[in-house]
């Protein structure tokens, strides 16, 4: 048997340690290598970690993630330029998803960019991106009176998700955050843990409700012991990196590198609405994105399947015809659906909801349809 | 659950208990651990002629797709509909109700032993 889409991590390597590196050897996790790191894909299971998500709470370390902090009286300014969006208009405690986007209109990478205080905003980026994003905030903030710092050495990141997370983390010895019970979607606050400043946010990646601590490093390893004993008995497990990203596919949010990257125009990616046309001034990537991606660019579906066989990121979409008209960015045999669910970009035309498409799985044509995104939405409380 | 040890392995992670002329094939729980949950099973159909070597099947996780190899050649003379209709059995016993197929050869080919394997997966 062979494993023909996943390396497993072997021998030696030189890969960076998350602060809470000795938590995850406890708790007995499987590692991979994420853009330099190794993170746990799993703890047992990626599936029971998914459904735990689903119905009580998982715990994720994203200790890898960059934060850089843009600070300065100018820093709205300067982030309104940097990206696509109007960072100048989030309020105080706001948090807002954005794009770097390349002079081209592509995308360098997909953020969430916090505002902690009148002149101050941390952005926080993909792992694999944190470089790319620090590199290109020092340039295109150096005409502003303002400094970039990636601190993202001395921030560790801990997300707590699921419909229980409210209930654990309120209940959690040490941390104390006021209003937490109020703090809404997309809204962080300051609080406190064992006398460390830690942010906490509501936030997440998963399509429940959730939060995202982040906390210094020396904090961490405490912070998460502390959630991991206090939500044990309703459910809280450690999650991996495995259930993250089918859980994130099922709530139809893109990953980049899969749904995003440098030659995706957000208006392909369905993040028209994330690209602020109508903020004065210009900002990187505006002509680009006015001249548009071009005609006939493919846009991003959802497609889904009946049976168990999922199509894979790169796997041809083919119409009736076998005419290769698509190819799958992500895909999975859904964890909480029972079908196969994947996003792909295909031709305009193939596009519609409800046109009837296949997956070419290794050689196997599998039917799949034309689905509106997200596969997945909660309930409302 | 088969004793492991007197087990043989393949390099491609694979397992096989032989009986007589008969072998009956998994994959070792390194495999499957590696993998991660099966979701997705599919298997040669019994009467099927396979060739040591060649793909015969595949074993699919929530996050990747893992190919089964015929170990022998030979015919298949049974396949684990359990494991079809319930594909975690091969996580939560790889080397018993997990099976996958059996497969009556013609001549054994040159197998790990089971002290070879550990030292292949480094246990």
């Amino acid at each position: 048997m062979t494993d023909n889409t996943h390396s497993p991590v072997s021998g030696v390597s030189p890969e960076r340690l998350s602060p809470l590196h000795r938590e995850h050897l406890d708790a007995g996790a499987s590692f991979t290598d994420f853009a330099g790191w190794q993170m746990p894909v799993r703890y047992s299971s990626d599936l029971a970690e998914h459904h735990a998500v689903r119905t009580a709470a998982g715990m994720f370390d994203l200790s890898h993630m960059g934060e850089i902090v843009v600070l300065g009286p100018e820093a709205p300014d300067a982030l309104d330029y940097a990206f696509a969006g109007k960072l100048s208009a989030v309020a105080i405690g706001q948090a807002k998803y954005s794009l770097l986007l390349g002079r081209e209109g592509g995308i360098i990478d997909d953020v969430v960019v916090y505002r902690t205080g009148e002149d101050r905003f941390i952005v926080v980026a993909n792992a694999s991106n944190r470089a790319a994003v620090a590199a290109q905030l020092v340039e295109r903030t150096a005409p502003f009176d303002c400094e970039v710092f990636d601190e993202s050495d001395d921030i560790a990141l801990i997300a707590i998700q699921g419909p229980k997370s409210f209930e654990i983390l309120s209940q959690v010895p040490g941390i104390v955050v006021v209003g937490l019970a109020e703090l809404k979607y997309y809204w962080s606050t300051p609080g406190q843990f064992d006398g460390h400043e830690i942010l906490v946010a509501r936030t997440g990646y998963t399509g429940e409700d959730g939060f995202e601590l982040y906390v210094a490093p020396d904090a961490a390893p405490a912070l998460w012991r502390a959630i991991a004993e206090t939500g044990v008995g309703s459910g809280l497990v450690p999650a991996g990196l495995a259930s993250r990203d089918t859980l994130r596919l099922e709530a139809g949010m893109p990953l980049y590198g899969h749904e995003l990257g440098l030659t995706t125009f957000a208006v392909q990616a369905g993040l028209g609405r994330v690209v602020n046309l109508k903020k004065e001034g210009d900002f990187v990537g505006r002509a680009a994105v006015e001249a548009g991606p071009g005609e006939g660019a493919r846009v991003l579906v959802g497609l889904r399947a009946a049976g168990k066989r999922a199509g894979r990121a790169d796997y041809p979409v083919l119409d009736a015809d076998g005419t290769e008209v698509g190819v799958i960015t992500s895909g999975a045999l859904s964890p909480t659906l029972g079908y196969p669910i994947a996003m792909a970009y295909v031709d305009p035309a193939a596009s519609e909801i409800g046109t009837e498409l296949f997956m070419d799985v290794r050689g196997t044509r599998v039917p799949a349809s034309v689905t509106a995104l997200p596969f997945y939405t909660r309930k409302a409380n | 659950m088969a004793d492991r040890s007197t087990l043989k392995y393949t390099s491609e992670h694979e397992w096989l208990d032989v009986q007589g002329d008969i072998a009956t094939v998994g994959i070792t729980a390194y495999a499957a651990e590696k993998l991660g949950d099966v979701v997705f099973v599919d298997l040669p159909s019994v009467g099927s002629r396979v060739a040591s070597g060649k793909v015969v099947g595949e074993i699919e996780s929530t996050k990747s797709v893992g190919e089964l190899f015929a170990p022998v050649d030979g015919t298949v003379t049974e396949v684990n509909d359990a494991v079809v209709a319930a594909p975690e059995l091969v996580n939560s016993d790889p080397f018993g109700e997990g099976w996958l197929i059996r497969v009556n050869f013609t001549e054994l080919p040159s197998l790990l032993s089971y002290d070879e394997y550990n030292a292949l997966v480094g246990e």
